[in-house]
């Protein structure tokens, strides 16, 4: 979706101001949501991808005035809705009024933890022979999902060059729709700094981007 | 608020100093809860883990190793997941662990400028400034601008490859071994490394005065 959380090449948000000795949480609770993500995404409720698309559908405005770890706690509320596991009864109550839904993982133990502190695979079998190879020019689609996609606007019509096969992996765009893993090819592709930001700009500068076979056609 | 909000983690907090993201934050965990979804022992125990096992220094680690071995450097840029793996006293990395290697032609810098991905295993949770939209959005446009807003600037001639991390694929800066470190144990090393030299925005410590300073 052409959503505000795709920033590239915005301007206006102003200077990145570094906080020296940064603690790893501002707030006790902003562990608690980070937990509870976890938790629950492990538990079977939701996938990575779907957890993304659910912050980056909240409204622009509260995506741009809430703190990270609030999205993180808005968009966890509302997939938990969406999908069953809490009603907005509970919420309205703070605590379960109605009955649960059953978890494909079942309950999250103490157990668990040590699995979820390692990443998880995202390479599957190729459906099919990968159509690009390093070398090759490609463009990035001028496409606009109005659902979740991994493919940048400021790269969207513009000519790149295959660098890298990174594999056939889950395709989030069918995965955060929770419409199955439907593995694609990806590829590390690189674009001039020129060819993204017009002649004016930098001309030692070189973007790349994780671009899934189905974002790129041949040029 | 009712009685079961008084789970062993929420101690010493009178009620009305509590901000209505608290309140919210303790009444979801307590419907996950009592529904039975996640037992809040495990919530603590993956906090701590986040808090004690993962951190910048499992990537200096790294790179020290990289700086001081070139067999590793070598199979680090060839396969990182493979390479890192070998080394038994850093956490697990997944499957998609790219090293990038900086040169005196060439600036390496990572971003996520559609969410916060980051090398969570070598580097720790990222800090704000990374998954805030001035980074973000900057990145990709204007890296040198954005050195800059860090204090640090390269030679007009460097080419500055951004990495923007928009898969799986997690990507690690190796950044040139500072002068003035010959015959450094792998140790000495690792603490020169910053965690802002392993994504780009910053330059490893100097033997002379320990701070990060300007490449050599």
């Amino acid at each position: 979706m052409n959503g505000v959380h795709d920033m590239g090449g915005m301007d206006g948000f102003g200077t990145v101001e570094p906080e020296p000795n940064e603690p790893m949480f501002h707030a006790e609770w902003e562990g608690r949501v980070l937990a509870m993500v976890r938790a629950m995404g492990a538990a079977g409720a939701f996938n990575i991808d779907t957890s993304r698309f659910y912050r980056e559908t909240l409204p622009p405005d509260i995506y741009l005035s809430s703190s990270y770890y609030q999205k993180w706690l808005l968009g966890l509320e509302d997939m938990l809705i969406d999908k069953g596991y809490v009603a907005a009864q509970d919420i309205a109550a703070g605590h379960a009024v109605e009955s649960a839904k059953p978890l494909k993982h079942g309950k999250f133990k103490l157990d668990d933890v040590e699995r979820i502190m390692v990443r998880g695979k995202f390479g599957r079998t190729a459906p099919a022979p990968a159509k690009f190879k390093p070398g090759d020019r490609v463009r990035a689609k001028n496409m606009h999902p109005a659902t979740h996609t991994r493919l940048p606007r400021y790269t969207r019509g513009h000519v790149g060059v295959v660098e890298r096969n990174l594999g056939c992996n889950v395709f989030p765009d069918s995965a955060a729709m929770e419409a199955g893993e439907n593995p694609q090819w990806l590829y590390t592709v690189v674009f001039d700094g020129t060819e993204l930001w017009g002649s004016d700009a930098d001309p030692t500068v070189k973007i790349s981007i994780d671009a899934f076979e189905p974002y790129l056609e041949a040029v | 608020m009712t009685s079961h909000d008084h789970d062993h983690h929420h101690h010493d907090h009178d009620h009305s100093e509590l901000s209505e993201t608290e309140l919210r934050v303790r009444a979801l965990e307590t419907i996950l809860t009592e529904k039975g979804y996640v037992d809040p022992v495990a919530l603590d125990a993956i906090i701590q883990a986040y808090e004690t096992k993962i951190g910048p220094h499992n990537g200096a680690q790294v790179v020290a190793r990289a700086w001081s071995d070139p067999a590793f450097k070598r199979s680090l840029l060839e396969d990182a997941t493979k390479a890192v793996s070998t080394l038994g006293h850093v956490s697990r990395v997944g499957d998609h662990l790219v090293a990038v290697e900086n040169t005196p032609q060439r600036h390496n810098m990572v971003v996520c400028t559609l969410c916060s991905c980051y090398p969570w295993e070598m580097l720790g949770l990222p800090p704000v400034w990374y998954k805030a939209a001035p980074y973000r959005s900057r990145a990709v446009k204007d890296p040198r601008g954005v050195l800059a807003d860090f204090g640090i600037s390269l030679p007009k001639q460097t080419e500055i490859r951004v990495w923007d991390s928009t898969a799986e694929t997690r990507f690690l800066v190796l950044p040139m071994r500072p002068a003035g470190t010959d015959g450094w144990s792998e140790q000495q090393l690792a603490e020169l490394v910053t965690r802002d030299s392993m994504i780009g925005t910053g330059f490893p410590k100097t033997p002379f005065n320990k701070t990060p300073g300007a490449p050599s």
